[in-house]
């Protein structure tokens, strides 16, 4: 019985720390909004410049795109085997998130790289100072999320799957879906409308 | 803590899903003859909704919290000050652009609006 009410106890604490995260990412949200309008508004202002047709190459970001959502899914699947306490199962996964989510930011570091050396950095125009600020707000959001991901694995390792465990992955794989979520509006509005003009 | 027999597939129809929506903006991107209609990107901007609902759907599980539903609230609190922020700027800058053509901008602006000279 009294383990009965300390699993309930659990299941309310999990849902009011999951409700503060979700605010924290609702405001999150906010932040990506003033980075995108901001995108919008100097996206034509290229002094002379390159333009997103010039520089976007869709097949690219299509694998780009596939490697972050892939990590995504995988993140859900290394929640719900830890849920059912499968240890191997949900160490893999994450390592498998890892995996993905780091190919994913190498791909645009080493995009943004070709972009230097190309003589197109951030201070080059406007448009490229709205581009490199949308773009690489969202990859260190990635780059938080791996370094959490990489934490969470060590804890499991050390520790096994614990409540403590449980919650603190739900938050992380709601901070990384939501990730993805930003990345198809950069993939959209930023790529393949960019692309177009 | 109980074990919770794991249900794989939300996650994997919201693979397909996502990978479907992804394809599809993907391949009339890469298409396109003309540039960006209108058309073209109310097609784009309705793909990204799209993935928008079905990840929220199918990996942020949202509509299953317990009531009151605090997260679809702030969700939808979120979406419209999203809307006023990127919406209203867009709107402003054109506006301001517009008006701020330089020497011709009045010229402009009357054979725009079809005013008179007095």
């Amino acid at each position: 019985m009294s383990q009965h009410v300390a699993h309930l106890d659990q299941q309310k604490d999990t849902e009011t720390v999951s409700l503060g995260f979700w605010l924290y990412l609702m405001t999150d949200c906010l932040l990506f909004a003033t980075l995108f309008a901001t995108f919008a508004v100097l996206r034509g202002n290229t002094a002379g410049g390159v333009s997103g047709q010039d520089i976007f190459d869709m097949n690219y970001v299509l694998i780009q795109t596939i490697a972050l959502l892939t990590s995504s899914v995988t993140s859900g699947f290394a929640l719900i085997t830890a849920r059912a306490k499968m240890y191997t199962a949900s160490i893999l996964w994450l390592f498998v998130t890892i995996l993905f989510g780091a190919s994913f930011l190498l791909l645009e570091l080493q995009e943004f790289r070709t972009l230097f050396a190309d003589g197109h950095g951030w201070h080059m125009s406007a448009f490229l100072s709205a581009f490199f600020t949308l773009v690489g707000t969202h990859g260190a959001h990635i780059t938080a999320g791996l370094i959490w991901a990489i934490v969470l694995i060590v804890a499991l390792v050390r520790k096994g799957i614990t409540p403590r465990y449980v919650k603190n992955l739900t938050l992380f794989t709601m901070f990384w879906h939501f990730l993805d979520i930003i990345w198809i509006f950069i993939f959209t509005f930023v790529y393949a409308i960019g692309s177009l003009l | 803590m109980k074990a919770i027999k794991p249900n794989y597939i939300p996650y994997i129809l919201g693979y397909i899903f996502s990978l479907v929506l992804t394809i599809n903006a993907f391949v009339a991107v890469t298409q396109a003859q003309n540039g960006l209609t209108t058309s073209l990107f109310i097609l784009l901007v309705g793909l990204a909704i799209g993935q928008l609902i079905v990840q929220v759907l199918f990996f942020l599980h949202l509509g299953r919290e317990s009531k009151p539903r605090w997260n679809g609230l702030a969700f939808i609190t979120m979406i419209m000050v999203v809307l006023f922020i990127v919406v209203g700027s867009i709107w402003i800058m054109n506006n301001l652009n517009y008006n701020m053509m330089g020497d011709h901008a009045s010229d402009m602006i009357i054979k725009d609006e079809g005013l008179k000279r007095e």
